[in-house]
């Protein structure tokens, strides 16, 4: 099409304005745009640059020790953080922690990961489906439950009541309960499941054919690996690295179970700890600092990989292809993931449930040291155990900590799935306008930012009453804590929202906007009715992500609000470690609950949704 | 009535003018068929006339009522242009059955339960679908589909029916029954059509008029005949047609009385009776003209006919196809192709001769590419050979 300039006729400028404005009220559509600007306006950009101008301006206590007047704007924060006498502990060294750990986690379970998936997807190892849905049930599993479990194995003096491997006589040095060789095995078994998906997606999607082409020209079977296969994945390799780098970089609930405890301090540690209790100006440069990694990270990773990201390289005939003939190695490769799946999965679940019904765990398992007193114990008996609390089932905080999560799980929920069709609805219908494309990109940014440091942006937004007491200050209530899961949620529902909506063609709506029906008729009997299936396993997939929250939520959280993930957390630091298994074990089993009425009743798998 | 006239449309997408100042009228009762290759603005002017999409410029009526008005902003809704469009994808609604996604619109309209499924049950009927009005959609074959979206578009009693490629995602032999409905369809209701295709064919066996579409603008506003017969230029004679027309180049010398024309089919002198004049034929001078000969209007005989203007020729290639040949001959060093019916054989390099009736050739000016000879229209009715 030639590009001339555009020549457009106006006719009397009144009854045109007229009509122009008559077109833009009479479409709801503009007004739900509006509304989604507003959202995230109000919740994503508002409070970030209120936590950037946080970290500018003193409050009382830093004000009192740089000798300012409070409101002062100064670097002095900055300068306390990155050059002063505390820098060393308080920035450099957790920095080099943080680095430490999740370098080291990557080169773990990223090849971990990539080797599971070439085996799954390219190897005739027995067993397949089964092997290949455990793998990843495994990341469904949160970290801290992880942790939970390494502790119930590993735990020595130190943490009060040593755990079970003391009980078989072993003393566990330090090192090895906790600290970084600890938060890297965690870690690593956790994020080891996500190259897993991202590789398996793309090993899965290789046509054949591209293969076969390369047989056909010649090639040997390494050449044809080492030239087509392992150049169309290197992408998701390479994704799945710079994002287990950052997902392990910014976390949280690992470094604060295995690390504080030796005084590993890793960043988001620090950043916690400032926050809760220390200068809040320090924790939020450090949130700032934190974002601009993970943010660097992502950019790296459209740099790097960019317009590559995904090979669409299904289409015509070409099939699957099984090439890796295991032979002789088929029996002991088929063990060797076996085991692999009892360390990742079977050990910690079973770990945590024979903890539970432990008295003492040091004192092994023998039937005189089981006890139901952890799960339906009561008050009074409770000082025979060495928790002095009664049993989760008989105890008030359980059955409020239960409450909460699933409030918050479900509320959560529906918003952010409610919002995110929305967002999508706006996304795929304004593709290539500029509000699409400004709704995208808004969205998007909770992804760039870690948990804890969102938390943080939350925190400064909402600790002190805004707009002369219009907005209160929302810090310790249940609201703040829905408002920062719902938000931090928007980019993975809104991903399903797109998707949701990218399969309902728009024709399918214009068809309907002939046959005379209005925005909200379309919205109530064509779009919702479709979208009803990636609705539903979209709001369990965000139930449960909301619900096994931890790191975005310790922060805000206080007694009244407590969920189970903070419940567990406290139980810990309490030295109970038997209920903290306890609920462990609860949100496993709720997970696994959700997990199943999604699969069975929704038919959709939602393992491999999980960002 | 519905009359249906488009005045300087433009459409822009951002920068982009899809549609260049747009005209056409469609009288009541056509079957027009807008035609052309993708992306040349076809789809978008049938979005515009339904009002899903919304030009920069221009105004449109039906029936004398003012439907687009843009230098005004105004645009009325689709749902009140009176019209239906069936789309390519169909479109219909896979979480209703095809009884209610044919009664969706009419239950907006607030109609009666009996008139809803009186006129449901016309439209099935209609298309021969009545036994599948409680299956989904996914339940049905492409062809039961197409028929679904019809009925839904004809359940309204639109006074305009939009059809969007509706063939395309069929296959070869539904495509030839679903023309034959098409056309029934149209001379049964009598409803005003536009159809919008790519297919040449299907627009020559189903409108009654064609427009066809290039970047943007309209090239030519014809019957299928005359858009067959006598194409504006050569990028529309090249368009329509298949096997495609012969275009030999030639020189051509206009006196102001007869156009002289010489190329390798001969020398022929054309009356001035049958030139379009309004035309830029140069006077006086000789200049480079293009003729066309439709393939099957090339005679071919293996003995040397006595008269006549003759031309030597060998056999290039031949195609036979069973109900027709397709025959491809060398004439110094060009290939022409002759569409013949029947099956015929020939040998590779076989001597033939070829005669052609100069009053079915058309002659294009090379440097304006535009018709200057209309060729005659000729339909063969009945008892005629």
């Amino acid at each position: 099409m030639s590009k001339t300039k555009k020549v457009i006729e106006k006719g009397d400028p009144m009854i045109r304005l007229k009509n122009q404005i008559k077109s833009i009220l009479c479409n709801p559509f503009n007004l739900i745009t509006l509304i989604a600007f507003i959202v995230l306006i109000a919740f994503v950009v508002v409070p970030l640059v209120s936590l950037i101008k946080q970290t500018l301006v003193l409050d009382a206590t830093a004000a009192r020790r740089a000798k300012v007047e409070e409101g002062t704007w100064s670097l002095y924060y900055w300068q306390y953080l990155l050059t002063g006498k505390m820098a060393k502990s308080m920035f450099w060294v957790p920095l080099s922690h943080s680095l430490v750990v999740s370098i080291c986690s990557c080169l773990v379970a990223v090849p971990l990961g990539a080797i599971l998936a070439w085996l799954m997807v390219r190897s005739d190892i027995p067993g397949k489906k089964v092997l290949s849905f455990l793998i990843v049930i495994a990341y469904m599993m949160p970290s801290w439950c992880k942790s939970q479990a390494w502790l119930s194995i590993f735990r020595n003096t130190l943490g009060g009541a040593p755990g079970i491997l003391y009980g078989f006589g072993l003393k566990i040095p330090d090192w090895l309960a906790y600290g970084p060789v600890a938060m890297v095995c965690v870690l690593s078994l956790h994020y080891y499941a996500f190259t897993y998906i991202m590789l398996a997606g793309s090993l899965g999607t290789i046509n054949s054919e591209l293969e076969e082409m390369a047989l056909i020209q010649g090639a040997s079977k390494k050449n044809i690996v080492m030239q087509i296969t392992l150049p169309l994945v290197m992408p998701a390799f390479l994704s799945a690295t710079i994002m287990t780098f950052s997902k392990a970089l910014g976390g949280y609930s690992v470094a604060s179970y295995l690390g504080t405890r030796v005084k590993y301090y890793t960043l988001s540690t620090r950043l916690h700890d400032q926050i809760g209790g220390g200068m809040s100006g320090v924790g939020y440069c450090i949130a700032i600092l934190m974002i601009l990694m993970s943010a660097g990270c992502i950019f790296a990773n459209d740099r790097l990989i960019g317009t590559r990201k995904s090979y669409s390289t299904i289409n015509g005939k070409g099939g699957r292809s099984v090439d890796l003939m295991l032979g002789s190695w088929r029996i002991p490769m088929f063990i060797l993931v076996c085991i692999f799946l009892t360390i990742a999965l079977v050990i910690p679940i079973l770990s945590l449930m024979i903890e539970s019904f432990q008295i003492a765990p040091m004192n092994g398992i023998t039937l005189n040291n089981l006890t139901l007193h952890n799960w339906i114990g009561k008050e009074e008996n409770s000082y025979a155990y060495i928790n002095y609390e009664p049993g989760v089932l008989r105890n008030p905080k359980f059955t409020r900590a239960i409450w909460n999560t699933v409030k918050l799980g479900v509320l959560g929920a529906v918003i952010a799935s409610f919002m995110g069709q929305l967002f999508g609805y706006i996304s795929v219908r304004g593709r290539g306008k500029w509000y699409g494309r400004a709704i995208d990109q808004l969205v998007f940014i909770p992804y760039l930012i870690p948990a804890v440091a969102f938390s943080a942006v939350y925190v400064a937004m909402f600790n002190k009453p805004k707009l002369g007491g219009l907005i209160p200050s929302l810090y310790g209530t249940f609201l703040l804590i829905l408002l920062i899961s719902v938000v931090k949620y928007f980019p993975y529902a809104s991903k399903a929202g797109s998707s949701t909506m990218m399969q309902i063609s728009s024709e399918l709506e214009e068809a309907a906007e002939i046959n005379g029906a209005g925005f909200f008729r379309r919205m109530a009997q064509i779009i919702f009715p479709i979208a009803k299936n990636g609705f539903m396993s979209g709001f369990i997939l965000s139930f449960i992500s909301i619900a096994k929250e931890f790191d975005l939520i310790s922060l805000v959280i206080n007694e009244k609000n407590t969920t189970l993930s903070y419940l567990t957390f406290s139980y810990t630091s309490m030295g109970c470690y038997q209920l903290a298994a306890a609920s462990s074990v609860c949100m496993i089993l709720l997970i696994s609950v959700c997990y199943l009425i999604a699969k069975y009743v929704f038919k959709a798998d939602i393992v491999k949704s999980f960002g | 009535m519905s009359e249906i006239v488009l005045k300087n449309i433009d459409k822009y997408y951002g920068d982009n003018r899809v549609l260049k100042g747009i005209n056409l009228t469609i009288e009541d009762g056509d079957f027009m068929t807008l035609l052309g290759p993708s992306g040349c603005g076809k789809t978008t002017t049938l979005r515009v006339i339904s009002g899903l999409e919304k030009p920069q410029n221009g105004t449109m009526t039906i029936d004398g009522v003012t439907m687009i008005d843009a230098p005004n902003a105004f645009y009325e809704e689709p749902s009140k242009r009176g019209l239906n469009l069936v789309f390519q994808s169909y479109a219909l609604w896979p979480h209703m059955t095809v009884y209610q996604n044919i009664a969706f619109g009419l239950k907006i309209k607030k109609l009666s339960k009996e008139e809803i499924d009186k006129r449901v049950m016309d439209s099935l009927r209609t298309l021969r679908i009545d036994q599948y009005k409680d299956r989904y959609p996914n339940e049905l074959s492409g062809g039961q589909q197409q028929r679904v979206a019809i009925a839904r578009a004809i359940a309204s009693n639109p006074k305009l029916l939009l059809l969007d490629e509706p063939l395309s995602n069929l296959d070869a032999r539904l495509r030839i029954d679903m023309r034959v409905e098409l056309k029934r369809l149209h001379q049964e209701t009598g409803t005003t059509i536009i159809y919008v295709t790519h297919d040449q064919l299907e627009a020559m066996t189903m409108s009654t008029k064609v427009a066809l579409f290039r970047a943007g603008e309209i090239a030519q506003v014809a019957s299928p005949l005359e858009l067959y017969t006598n194409p504006v230029d050569i990028e529309t004679a090249d368009f329509v047609g298949s096997p495609r027309i012969n275009l030999i180049d030639g020189k051509a010398f206009f006196d102001g009385n007869s156009l002289k024309v010489s190329s390798i089919l001969g020398d022929y002198d054309f009356e001035k009776s049958t030139l379009k004049l309004e035309e830029e034929i140069p006077l006086n001078k000789e200049f480079d003209c293009v003729l066309g000969v439709r393939p099957e209007l090339v005679g071919v005989s293996t003995k040397k006919p006595d008269a006549g203007n003759v031309i030597e020729a060998t056999v290039y290639a031949t195609q036979p196809a069973g109900p027709e040949t397709i025959l491809s001959l060398d004439i110094q060093e060009t290939v022409i192709s002759v569409l013949q019916v029947d099956l015929r054989r020939y040998n590779p390099n076989q001597k033939v001769w070829v005669t052609l009736d100069p009053k079915r050739i058309n002659v294009f000016n090379k440097a304006t590419t535009r018709l200057i000879r209309y060729a005659e229209a000729r339909e063969k009715t009945e008892g005629e050979d």
